[in-house]
């Protein structure tokens, strides 16, 4: 289908980088700052920080370069995974950042390829990659967090349509987001995990309100969301009805993959430590946080490693199995440590509240990370993955 | 480079594998320290090796070696470390061996290298004098005599000391840290043998106006830096096989064991320390590979590298080996059961090359803090 997959890239090469050099805004060459202050995250009503951010957005969604490597048949930039390497290799080395951050790229457009029906994956795959559809996402329950399954939002079958009812909470940006994928309960009478539904709810659609969660960080995206009443069309169920569990661990293997190479950037704590804390004799002047910064930096390529090896091994036709729950173990601790010895290296600056976000970042993203180990599945229940799914070890009857 | 082996790699690893299971398990080692062997690892279990061409895999194709690379050599070490088979690979196959082809002259190649290859020689390098590594802290003296040198110092620690044909000794001469290969029956030599923990050999050395010529030198300060280095990653190496084997043990042994009518493996506080540990193993296999690549690829940040991994491999080990006697239970401090000479291979291990506290102080300041 693609000449290039085993032949020759370097043409290829040549070219995106051309075409990146050419298409790519200056101020769009530099790493994200302020997560969501800064970032495109399309939308019915897309909010773009500024000129440029639009037109290299504009620019790569025509060439399907929002989601490289899916299908052209939905708007998809149909690469293959090498060509894909290259693409990201030759951003990388320009600097160009992603055009578009979104739950659907990350998130739901796996999981529909894999599960979607074809009217599904015409209509919602290419709104994602065009951007024009903000998903959240609708997993979690007040009384249903790490045990997920015992979810009680339900969806009652009324022949054409359902009518959902009950309550979501932690999701992200509901009170922005245009569509929410959720889980409900669509058998009441079933064992846990097989009455379980995927389906995708308009945030228009009359009963869905949403309320803000404040978080200890100050500032949160998060929302608890109601379902009153509301009349879904059967059409957005995906995949089967009452096997909605299978789709939703497909979809945490991506959260957590995600979430987990999210914190494998090699933040140059070094620097920073040398710019708070000041060198005596060439090193660093407080001895144990000297320690603690070593330390961290060389967890952090042990995880970069480790993922570039997962990366190398699956294009080596190798399934990276249950991966993804160490990645985002170990990944969400490490970020925890960094932002608390970032705190530290700060010293007083470090406790700085301010309402500008530059002023208070420091004290406030260590709050954030706090979340890292909770969302997304704990780390208590990635241990427990990794221990049965891993190693196999046997489940406690007591 | 891909991280990933190749299927020669592949190849190599897994016929070092069944080769060692049959004839270096741990109950070979055992056997070796009961019997307080003369030499210590099994003569002919090592010209085997060398046979397979373990001592030849790093070895340049034009001295006869096979040119296949540290990544290699690595997967023999893993192997070894599994097993803990107790032979002279790393004073030899590797320390020999890299500075030789890294610090030789076109002679002292042709001569030692085939001998090394063929398993007919063994040697030690000797170069720590203090408590830990302090490979820079040099207080044995070369003096000039004549056309030669005239050796006199005091080292300890040494690898293989006691059984070598050669040592390769650090002295400083004409002002600075020079190597030099010295015949170990050489006049003004003493060894003597010092049984380690891990029931492996280490010996010291007295050197006593040990006459030498100035074409027995082999580099100096640069040449004995970039061995360690390459010598920390597979060592390295070696222990992540360690890790890797005792934690199996260690899984098996929470599989099978039965404690309040059920395995001990399900109960949660085992099985949250069993997945940290899986994880950070992981990382440990991840970061070697990348390592023994770049030994091969002469990556120029070879030093960061390997304190970056000697720091890390070096704890996860500690953890491992602690973990595993711990999950053990009372058996687990028993002479009968195995998993204690993990323990013990892991704190001579660590402390080989440098331990973790010396390798994230000099990480940090190849770092520039
Ligand atoms: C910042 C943030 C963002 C989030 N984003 C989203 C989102 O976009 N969409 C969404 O649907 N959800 C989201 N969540 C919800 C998240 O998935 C849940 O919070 C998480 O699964 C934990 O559930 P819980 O909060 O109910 O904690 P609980 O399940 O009540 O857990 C409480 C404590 O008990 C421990 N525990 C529970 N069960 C076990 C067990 N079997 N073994 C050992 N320990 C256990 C947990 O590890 C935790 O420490 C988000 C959460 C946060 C904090
Ligand atoms: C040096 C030494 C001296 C001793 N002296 C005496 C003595 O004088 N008299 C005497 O009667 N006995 C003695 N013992 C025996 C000692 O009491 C037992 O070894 C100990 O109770 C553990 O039992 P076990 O060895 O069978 O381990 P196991 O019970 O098999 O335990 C194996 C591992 O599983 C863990 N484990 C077991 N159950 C659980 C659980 N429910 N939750 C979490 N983890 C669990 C253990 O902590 C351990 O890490 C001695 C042991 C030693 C090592």
């Amino acid at each position: 289908m693609n000449p290039t997959i085993a032949g020759d890239l370097t043409a290829f090469r040549a070219e995106t980088h051309a075409w990146l050099d050419e298409n790519c805004p200056q101020s769009q060459r530099a790493p994200v700052k302020n997560g969501f202050e800064d970032i495109f995250a399309g939308g019915r009503n897309p909010h773009f920080h500024n000129e440029d951010q639009k037109v290299w957005f504009e620019r790569m969604r025509d060439k399907g370069w929002t989601a490289p490597t899916w299908p052209k048949a939905y708007g998809g930039g149909g690469l293959s995974p090498q060509e894909n390497k290259v693409l990201e290799e030759e951003m990388a080395k320009l600097g160009c950042r992603k055009p578009l951050w979104s739950f659907g790229l990350m998130m739901l457009g796996p999981a529909l390829l894999h599960y979607g029906s074809e009217e599904q994956k015409q209509k919602y795959i290419r709104e994602i990659v065009n951007g024009e559809i903000w998903w959240s996402q609708g997993y979690s329950e007040p009384g249903s967090g790490s045990d997920l399954a015992s979810l009680k939002t339900s969806a009652v079958d009324m022949g054409d349509h359902y009518v959902v009812n009950g309550q979501k909470v932690w999701t992200s940006y509901a009170d922005k987001s245009d569509m929410i994928f959720c889980l409900v309960r669509t058998d009441q009478e079933a064992p846990k995990h097989s009455g379980i539904s995927f389906l995708l709810i308009d945030m228009r659609w009359e009963g869905v309100s949403t309320r803000p969660i404040k978080l200890i960080s100050g500032k949160s995206p998060f929302c608890e969301t109601f379902f009153d009443n509301v009349k879904v069309p059967k059409e957005n169920i995906v995949g089967e009805v009452n096997q909605g569990w299978s789709i939703a661990k497909n979809l945490l293997t991506h959260e957590r993959t995600s979430i987990g190479s999210l914190f494998s950037n090699i933040f140059p704590i070094h620097e920073f430590a040398k710019e708070k804390v000041g060198l005596e004799s060439g090193k660093l002047a407080d001895p144990v946080l000297r320690t603690e910064v070593a330390r961290l930096m060389i967890d952090s390529l042990g995880l970069k490693y480790a993922i570039e090896q997962t990366i190398d091994e699956a294009k080596a036709g190798q399934q990276p199995g249950a991966k993804s729950s160490y990645f985002k173990y170990t990944g969400s601790e490490l970020n925890k440590t960094r932002n608390e010895l970032m705190v530290a290296l700060a010293g007083y600056e470090g406790l700085h509240w301010g309402e500008d976000i530059k002023e208070g970042k420091i004290a406030r993203d260590m709050c954030r990370t706090k979340g890292n180990s909770i969302e997304g599945g704990t780390s208590e229940i990635q241990l427990n993955v990794i221990a049965k799914r891993v190693l196999g070890l046997p489940t406690f009857k007591g | 480079m891909a991280l990933i082996l190749s299927e020669e790699e592949k190849m190599l690893k897994s016929s070092a594998k069944e080769f060692l299971a049959e004839r270096a398990p741990v109950e070979a080692l055992r056997r070796l320290r009961d019997s307080q062997d003369n030499y210590g690892y099994d003569r002919s279990l090592w010209r085997e090796m060398a046979e397979m061409g373990w001592t030849a895999l790093t070895i340049d194709e034009a001295y006869g070696g096979l040119g296949f690379g540290y990544v290699g050599l690595g997967q023999i070490m893993e192997e070894c470390g599994r097993t803990l088979a107790a032979s002279p690979m790393v004073s030899t196959a590797l320390l020999g061996t890299t500075v030789i082809s890294l610090g030789g002259s076109e002679a002292q190649k042709q001569s030692l290298l085939p001998e090394i290859m063929e398993g007919n020689m063994i040697t030690a390098l000797a170069f720590e004098e203090k408590n830990s590594h302090r490979p820079f802290d040099v207080s044995t003296t070369a003096e000039k005599s004549g056309e030669g040198y005239r050796i006199s110092g005091k080292k300890v620690f040494v690898l293989d000391g006691h059984v070598a044909d050669k040592l390769i000794v650090s002295a400083i001469a004409d002002g600075e840290l020079s190597l030099f290969i010295v015949d170990a029956k050489a006049s003004g030599i003493s060894i003597e043998r010092k049984f380690m923990m891990d029931s492996r050999n280490a010996a010291t050395v007295s050197l006593e106006g040990v006459e030498v010529k100035a074409d027995d030198r082999v580099g100096g300060k640069d040449v004995l830096e970039k061995s360690l280095d390459i010598a920390r990653i597979c060592l390295s190496a070696e222990m992540v096989g360690s890790m890797q084997e005792a934690f199996d043990r260690t899984i098996a042994y929470l599989k099978e064991r039965q404690q309040f009518g059920v395995p001990i493996g399900s109960f949660q506080a085992l099985q949250h320390r069993a997945a940290h540990m899986f994880s950070e193993i992981e990382l440990c296999k991840a970061m070697t590979l990348k390592c023994l690549q770049a030994i091969d690829k002469e990556d120029k940040h070879l030093a960061a590298k390997a304190s970056m991994l000697k720091a890390k491999v070096g704890e996860v080990l500690k953890l491992v080996s602690n973990e595993g006697v711990q999950m053990f239970g009372g058996i687990g401090v028993t002479d009968d059961e195995e998993i204690g000479f993990f323990m013990k291979r892991a704190r001579v291990a660590q402390q080989t090359f440098g331990d973790y506290n010396y390798h994230l102080d000099r990480f940090a300041s190849i770092n520039g803090f």
